[in-house]
């Protein structure tokens, strides 16, 4: 299959990623060979199959709905890499 | 010191006090240093496991040491341990520091387990060689020119290495197996569900376990006995009782075993690999073993199906590193937009990008139906062919690699190449059955190779225990 700089660009603004110069051309010549390599399934017939989803037998595990204090908020705020004594911190979001 | 490879002897030893867990660490520590380029370890817990190596002979001594007692243990870099690093091998976790530890990991200390360290690992898990690692390639102990596989590579050669007694690793396609093989080691990944994933940093969760890294299959047995089980933190994780492994381990007669005819003629598959294969399989006939030869129809579509899912997965899993939440942020952050795409740019390397940009393709509208779920079908067809193998053989058996450990950067301009290293280990993943890797000597290159034994679902115990015969009574032979 054939990767061009516009199905790059969807791609990349989907993940949230950018790829310039040779990174663009490397992404794209990659792309372009797995998907080569993994057309292969079309080969074969699963008219009849049904997807598997799940991998186990397990159905409906559920717990009590009690709360409970796993982590508190210094801890949940303890890896952030921008944050205040009580939010996380992200730069401005809308400009007056 | 005595290189311990069998924790019973360990144990003996400790328990008649010829050694301690003092003199354990220290042993560990200096090989460590000794052999600080092979870039295993990214963190050594030096003060810490000297500490509780006091505690842990304090318990000894008292008589109230737990099953794992003098047990020393590394773990992969994506495990989590309460108050320590952890980076998954990648720039984007900056100085992550996790808030707590894996069921895996506190079922181990409760057992008086002592964590020694984390070990380097392919970022974020993906890679069959570790050379993806942010933190440099680990080299193989046995000839540093190569590979020692991946992703758990650090794992494995650890072990390999004896710079520490045992290690945990995490398997979605083949990363505990392949490099145990590469490196001379057992290595097991357990039926999908047996081991909690909580704490386990998430790659494809459909495929993604913890399992061990050890010289013998009868310590994995142990270490599985001790970490599987269902979980609160946990709800994939399996809820049937944990089988008594430490107590199936003695091979009860002969059994029935299938190979995969056409493995064993894939395109690049050495003929050492295939013949030392071959003639386990005769051996197990002259022992009685009822050795039959199945054709496996999907082993070309095995691949392409993994990575397809796994990609899939691995874009949702990794959407979390936003630059807010952990760890990195790019410097280059002004408004939001920027502070998503500049943080994953700089952040993720080459090959987490690639798999991001495959996994949001096969998901995104216009190529759901053609490529995701088309795999999950394909899933199914060789799941329902694997399980219905094992209904009716004990085991499965083939080479864990087509190859023994290649040169560093052999493969490193062939996405391709290096997915197909996995051709032989992706099986079990997407089949949810447990499998392990037991070494079976060295090939004429002198590098290990590692014969791989597929089981039912919950049936390590009868696996392990037959990779035990393999080692001690026909491999033993040659």
């Amino acid at each position: 299959m054939k990767v061009d700089d516009k199905l790059v660009d969807h791609l990349s603004h989907l993940a949230r990623l950018r790829f310039e110069d040779s990174a663009r051309e490397d992404i794209k010549t990659d792309l372009g060979r797995i998907l080569d390599f993994v057309e292969k399934l079309s080969e074969l017939d699963t008219d009849d199959v049904q997807p598997l989803i799940y991998m186990t037998e397990a159905e409906n595990v559920v717990r009590e709905d009690q709360s409970q204090l796993t982590v508190t908020k210094e801890e949940a705020l303890k890896n952030a890499p921008v944050k205040d004594s009580d939010y996380f911190k992200v730069p401005k979001v809308i400009n007056k | 010191m005595k290189a311990y490879t069998s924790f019973a002897h360990l144990q003996r030893d400790l328990a008649e006090g010829s050694v301690n867990c003092i003199q354990l660490v220290e042993h560990y520590l200096d090989r460590i240093e000794a052999h600080a380029s092979l870039n295993a370890f990214l963190e050594v817990y030096a003060v810490e496991a000297r500490q509780r190596a006091q505690e842990v002979d304090a318990k000894i001594k008292a008589g109230n040491g737990g099953r794992l007692a003098g047990m020393v243990i590394g773990l992969k870099d994506n495990i989590c341990y309460q108050g320590h690093r952890l980076t998954a091998a990648s720039k984007i976790l900056g100085e992550f520091e996790s808030l707590f530890s894996a069921t895996a990991v506190e079922r181990l200390l409760a057992e008086d387990a002592i964590i020694i360290g984390r070990l380097n690992c392919d970022e974020f898990a993906m890679g069959s060689s570790n050379e993806n690692s942010a933190f440099g390639p680990v080299l193989n102990a046995q000839d540093t020119g190569k590979v020692p596989g991946g992703s758990s590579g650090g794992s494995a050669v650890a072990v390999q290495a004896q710079l520490c007694f045992a290690s945990l690793g995490s398997d979605t396609g083949g990363s505990i197996r392949q490099p145990a093989s590469f490196c001379g080691v057992v290595g097991l990944k357990p039926t999908y569900g047996r081991v909690s994933r909580h704490g386990l940093i998430a790659y494809a969760s459909s495929f993604d376990q913890i399992g061990p890294f050890t010289h013998q299959p009868e310590d994995a047995a142990l270490l599985l006995e001790i970490m599987a089980g269902a979980d609160a933190y946990d709800s994939t994780a399996a809820l049937q009782p944990v089988a008594p492994y430490t107590a199936q381990l003695k091979e009860q007669g002969p059994k029935k075993v299938a190979y995969l005819k056409n493995a064993l003629e894939q395109p690049g598959l050495d003929q050492e690999v295939k013949e030392r294969t071959l003639q386990t399989l005769d051996r197990l006939k002259a022992e009685g073993y009822e050795v039959t030869g199945v054709d496996f129809p999907y082993i070309d579509y095995v691949v392409p199906t993994y990575f397809v899912l796994s990609t899939a997965e691995a874009s949702s899993n990794l959407s979390r590193y936003d630059g807010v939440h952990y760890g990195f942020r790019s410097e280059d952050a002004s408004d939001i937009p920027s502070t998503y795409i500049n943080t994953r740019t700089e952040g993720f390397g080459k090959e987490v990008k690639r798999r991001i940009m495959l996994g949001t393709f096969v998901l995104s509208a216009g190529y759901y139906d053609a490529y995701y779920s088309k795999a999950q079908k394909v899933r199914r067809l060789i799941r329902d062919f694997t399980l219905e193998v094992l209904q009716d053989h004990d085991f499965m058996v083939l080479p864990t690699t087509p190859h023994s450990a290649f040169e560093l950067n052999a493969n490193a301009q062939d996405p391709i190449a290096m997915y197909l290293e996995d051709i032989f280990t992706v099986q079990a993943n997407l089949a949810g059955v447990p499998a392990v890797s037991v070494p079976m000597g060295n090939d004429r290159h002198d590098m290990p190779l590692g014969l791989q034994v597929l089981a039912r679902p919950f049936e390590e115990g009868p696996m392990l225990g037959f990779s035990s015969y393999l080692m001690n009574n026909i491999f033993s032979q040659s």
